[in-house]
């Protein structure tokens, strides 16, 4: 036993990534009995056993470093099983000032997963983070800004911004971007406080480390957000810079998945939306570029789609152009008619986006919406709501509402059904077919969303029955003020109304209830008794039916009838009356009183109607003028406005020396001044700032100057102009990461665009071929059900004379434009020479349908024979389970594949031959294949550590040494 | 903005989180609990997106083990995505296929590895041989430390 421990360790140790060397034994053991707890609260008996065992050692006199350093991952581990550890804070605090790197990072690493950026111990924090960023070695700096990053709240930003930014030039660049994404996080907290440095992020954009310059994109991304003219200057360099990208110029290592910098193009896209939206002119330089990645997105990857759906919101942002529209439709109805479920949800949110460009563009793909809108998969659902939410006229809103409601009803996610009621209210109020409609649908809404729609909207809805919907015609407003009367008293039957809608129901009543005559005065007021008892109402609703019932019997006398009390009204007054709340006692005394006056008096304290009128509010209250006028003849003093008795009274003169007082209480971060000043003279920060921007060299411009020798300058006169240090200067960058072609920019530009024309013309070919047998398979699939025709109909037919022809032409519609862009696109790919006619044999076993894969050829029980051979042995004498992990351990595919991966490890090739035809344009050096399947020392030193370890997967979880990747 | 990176395994025991926004302690419990119920339930052919409480959130299951970004509605799903697989690739690199078993025996080092890859709720670096590089230059930092401090307790001992 003792052996095979040895030998568990030795290969664990080999193995690359040191496995799990450097633990404590005690660690693995919580880790273990964590592993094998059968439930949470034996899992929290365990945690909270910990707890009080590292409470007691931690506070040891002299604890070892390296086993404080153990006893801090241990409360990381319990905070983060959520848990409260936070005895130990200051301890990971204590451990960040460690000289050791090892230890440096465990409590870096702690204190940013334990304190929140308010937290009191942050304090003593700075200090270390201020030294450490101004450490030699650049692991420290880089952990130091990691930890920035976290900790850093607006009140600290100022302690280590200078030292940040001077960060920005350092020569590591890891340093530089990690540098960047702080001060994007600085701008975040407190926008006032990086806004001075944004010449710094420009400059950072022509870095000639492609991370830092992807790094400059998040705050300019920010910035751009926030005033979008300020940096249209920056548009030719954003485009240029996507083009590089596109054109695969930046380093291998920023490819994935055969893509070039996917990250950084989405960035891109996303800055350029911004920056082309409702710009003729600035979007004029975006369409090349736009178009260029249309035609160079790989459909077939995950990756690929996700360019492609930001280059559709792209196209959506900016101004439009006919052919960008083409292809964003021609991408959307490609998501639509994927298979997959992340592609069709990415289609809905497309069309959503388009859809405000071209309204038409829906129809096309009402077959597909109403299949999502029907999906088990409630993710797909509500983006489907949300697409129907802004597609909705007048002419399908009843169609829609209805769905929306039905699902609001089926669903308990009470955040969700917030946001889908107070769409319905949305809709209904703008689209609202007829008065009848409305108010039955807001009734519905008000039942079974109840308490969680907006009180506005209740009150917007008494505002609307009692003015109407605007027109002049008193005599639809009271028709729909009766019919709302009429629904009110059916609804009031039900068992259980949320108090929202009680409150509608009993203002309602109170001014409506008896305003056409139809029902009896003691027939409301009952009612209006019975809905205080009835219903388990608060107080709102209570003062609400006791107004009510005080506006009824007001018209009623005012009108000169007399008024019977009942005598259920006449127990709720006595009730309301020995309230506790005041309001609702003032109320009921204010009812009482009412009722002993005359009609004159009550029609001019309770007026018909009065609801409507507007209270027109006297700010001078001037009639009060007589009074004071009297009062000061009495010879009562004159009032005084509030700036005249400050004045007088002298606290203004308190005032002003507190306030500088207070600014300079503020916390200060510098260092004390040593006794000697004359040594070390200290710089203001400003000017500090200042320096800084003038000295730090410009790589761009110098960069600029070499790599033009050989081309002709562009732009002369900016050239010679003043200021280069902070203009950009991208037309030399275009060469940062290619190779060094030395040609001026057009004849770059057309030798890309052949290579281009030649792959995109490529793709097309196999993209047709696979739409092909999207289209046979949907035509074999069997009639869409006429139900859903109808429902197709309805909602997307603009009027319902068409609704049996629309669904079929609706139908055709991508068929026939699939026919045009098949034979467009067939006429295209015969075009390029015939180097590319071979290249595709490959592709098109490469690129069609996403039919799975048996990814990996080599059988791995095959390969496993050889090496587990001894192996194997040994374990098999010791555990007698080994036999069954196996096959376990190698398991290499996913467990649920998803829709591009098992194509990664065979596409590598097919990428080498496409590009190894355009000698001309770059290197084609495929990638490394990335190591694929499990490496079986690995594996197998994982396995012998367990064992050592005494974790053996238990049948609560089988999969624990699953290869997570295959 | 990624709001938080959680790793859940298929029994719904937490094996890594990340919060790039401010969450209580107890916020933290809900809505891990929360999250787990919604996605651990939805079946293997649904999307890999969730809405949730006006954010979405991301979910990718590799073997037993989902991890979930929380990001904005206005970003993009798919690539989000594509940074989980970018993580798990990165980690697959670093272990060497990495298993479960790897994250829950070492995830100080899962994190720094997330540190490299995420800060401030961005992605900070897509270049898998950049983190790689970085990951790597540490780790030879802590074991000469290492070495240096076991020489000088050798050297000590002796000396007694």
């Amino acid at each position: 036993m003792e052996q095979l421990k040895t030998i568990g360790r030795e290969l664990a140790m080999g193995s690359q990534g040191g496995a799990w060397a450097g633990q404590s034994k005690e660690f693995l053991d919580l880790v273990k009995s964590i592993g094998e707890a059968r439930s949470k609260a034996e899992e929290d008996r365990i945690i909270l056993l910990e707890i009080e065992t590292l409470r007691r050692r931690i506070a040891e006199p002299d604890v070892p470093r390296r086993r404080m350093k153990d006893y801090i991952i241990r409360l990381v581990y319990a905070e983060m099983l959520g848990h409260d550890a936070s005895f130990g804070y200051i301890h990971a605090v204590k451990m960040t000032h460690d000289d050791s790197l090892a230890l440096k990072r465990t409590g870096y690493l702690a204190v940013t997963l334990f304190l929140s950026d308010d937290h009191d111990l942050i304090i003593l924090i700075i200090n270390t983070i201020q030294k450490d960023l101004r450490s030699d070695n650049y692991l420290i700096v880089c952990a130091a800004l990691t930890a920035a990053c976290k900790l850093i709240n607006e009140e600290t930003i100022p302690a280590v911004l200078p030292q940040v930014v001077d960060l920005l030039a350092h020569p590591k660049e890891a340093v530089r971007k990690k540098a960047v994404m702080a001060l994007h996080r600085f701008y975040q907290r407190s926008p006032s406080s990086v806004s001075h440095l944004i010449s710094n992020f420009r400059k950072k954009l022509c870095d000639n480390d492609p991370g830092v310059m992807g790094a400059s994109l998040y705050p300019l991304f920010d910035f751009i957000t926030e005033d979008v003219n300020s940096y249209k200057d920056l548009v030719t360099s954003f485009v240029s810079v996507l083009k590089q990208v596109a054109e695969r110029k930046l380093p291998k290592t920023y490819d994935y998945h055969q893509m070039p910098a996917p990250f950084i193009q989405i960035k891109l896209l996303k800055i350029l939306a911004l920056l082309g939206s409702g710009d003729k002119q600035t979007s004029g330089h975006i369409y090349n570029v736009l178009s260029d990645i249309f035609r160079k997105c790989e459909t077939s990857s995950n990756i690929g789609n996700a360019v492609l759906y930001e280059c559709i919101c792209c196209v959506s942002s900016i101004y439009p152009n006919a052919k960008l529209m083409d292809s964003a439709i021609e991408a959307t109805s490609k998501f639509l008619k994927s298979d997959s479920h992340n592609l069709k949800y990415m289609g809905i949110d497309s069309l959503g986006r388009l859809i405000k460009i071209n309204p038409d563009i829906a129809e096309e793909h009402q077959l597909a919406v109403i299949d999502c809108l029907e999906d088990p998969d409630d993710t797909l659902k509500r983006k489907t709501f949300e697409l129907l939410y802004k597609m909705t006229k007048s002419s399908n809103v009843e169609v829609i509402v209805d769905r929306m409601i039905d699902y609001m009803i089926s669903i308990n996610d009470n955040h969700y059904k917030t946001e889908i009621a107070s769409r319905c209210v949305a809709l209904a109020e703008q689209f609202a077919p007829s008065n009848q409609w409305f108010i039955q649908t807001m009734n519905k809404v008000f039942e079974h969303a109840g308490d969680l729609v907006n009180v506005r909207v209740a009150h917007n809805l008494m505002r609307l029955i009692s003015e109407g919907f605007g027109e002049d015609d008193e005599g639809a407003d009271s028709q729909l003020r009766s019919s709302a009367v009429d629904s009110y008293l059916r609804i009031l039957g039900e068992p259980k109304l949320p108090s929202l809608f009680l409150q509608v129901i009993c203002w309602v009543l109170g001014e409506y209830g008896t305003a056409d005559g139809k029902y009896a005065v003691s027939y409301i007021i009952g009612k209006l008794c019975d809905v205080t008892e009835a219903h388990l109402c608060n107080d709102t609703v209570k003062a609400y039916a006791i107004s009510a019932i005080m506006k009824i019997c007001a018209f009623e006398i005012a009108a000169g009838r007399k008024v019977e009390m009942l005598p259920e009204c006449q127990s709720f007054i006595d009730e309301l009356s020995a309230s506790h709340s005041t309001d609702l006692q003032q109320r009921a005394y204010e009812l009482q009183a009412l009722l002993s006056l005359d009609s004159q008096a009550v029609g001019s304290v309770l007026p018909l109607d009065a609801s409507c009128e507007d209270i027109e509010v006297d700010k001078e209250l001037s009639f009060l003028n007589n009074f004071v006028q009297q009062s000061i003849e009495m010879g009562a003093n004159p009032y005084l406005p509030e700036s005249e008795q400050l004045g007088m009274s002298g606290v203004s003169n308190f005032r002003s020396p507190y306030q500088q007082e207070a600014s300079s209480h503020t916390l200060r971060f510098e260092a004390y001044e040593l006794p000697k000043p004359s040594s070390i003279p200290v710089i203001p920060q400003a000017s500090v700032l200042t320096q800084t921007r003038d000295l730090v060299p410009v790589p761009g411009t110098t960069y600029y100057r070499e790599n033009n020798l050989g081309s002709k300058l562009p732009t002369g006169p900016e050239a010679s102009s003043a200021d280069v240090g902070i203009k950009l200067r991208l037309d030399g960058v275009q060469k940062k990461w290619g190779k060094p072609t030395y040609s001026s920019s057009s004849s770059g530009a057309t030798s890309a665009e052949k290579t281009t024309n030649g792959i995109g013309a490529h793709q097309d070919g196999i993209r047709s071929q696979s739409r092909d047998t999207v289209y046979d398979s949907r035509r074999q699939q069997p009639e869409v059900s006429a139900e859903k025709q109808r429902l197709a109909a309805s909602l997307f037919s603009s009027s319902a004379s068409k609704t049996e022809k629309k669904p079929t032409s609706g139908q055709r519609m991508p068929k026939g434009s699939d026919a045009n862009a098949e034979k467009s696109s067939v006429a295209r790919s015969v075009s390029p020479g015939n180097s590319e006619v071979k290249t595709a044999a490959p592709d098109l076993l490469d690129f069609g349908e996403p039919v799975p894969i048996s990814a990996p050829t080599i059988d791995p029980f095959k390969e496993l024979e050889g090496l587990i051979g001894p192996a194997q042995a040994v374990i098999d004498n010791s555990i007698t389970t080994s036999g069954v992990q196996a096959p376990d351990l190698m398991a290499t595919l996913y467990m649920d594949t998803p829709p591009s991966g098992s194509r990664s490890s065979s596409s590598g090739l097919v990428s080498e031959g496409v590009y190894s035809t355009d000698k001309g344009s770059h290197t084609a050096k495929p990638t490394p294949a990335v190591k694929k399947g499990p490496n079986l020392q690995d594996a197998l030193g994982k396995d012998a550590t367990v064992r050592q370890v005494g974790v053996t997967p238990t049948g609560n979880n089988p999969n624990l040494f699953r290869d997570l990747l295959g | 903005m990624i709001h938080f990176v959680i790793l859940l395994s298929r029994q719904g025991k937490v094996r890594l989180t990340k919060w790039y926004s401010p969450y209580q302690q107890k916020e933290r419990a809900t809505v891990i609990r929360e999250l787990s119920g919604l996605i651990l339930s939805r079946g293997p052919k649904l999307c890999n997106f969730v809405e949730w409480k006006g954010y979405k959130v991301v979910y990718r299951r590799y073997a037993s083990l989902y991890f979930c970004m929380c990001i904005d509605q206005d970003d993009n799903e798919l690539e989000i995505l594509e940074i989980i697989h970018h993580f798990v690739e990165i980690l697959d690199r670093y272990f060497g296929s990495v298993c479960e078993l790897d994250l829950i025996f070492n995830f100080h080092k899962a994190y720094y590895i997330l540190d490299e890859i995420l800060i401030a709720g961005e992605l900070q670096e897509s270049s898998k041989k950049t983190v790689a590089r970085l990951i790597a230059a540490q780790d030879t930092m802590v074991e000469t430390a290492k070495e240096e401090a076991g020489s000088i307790s050798n050297m000590i001992s002796q000396a007694m």
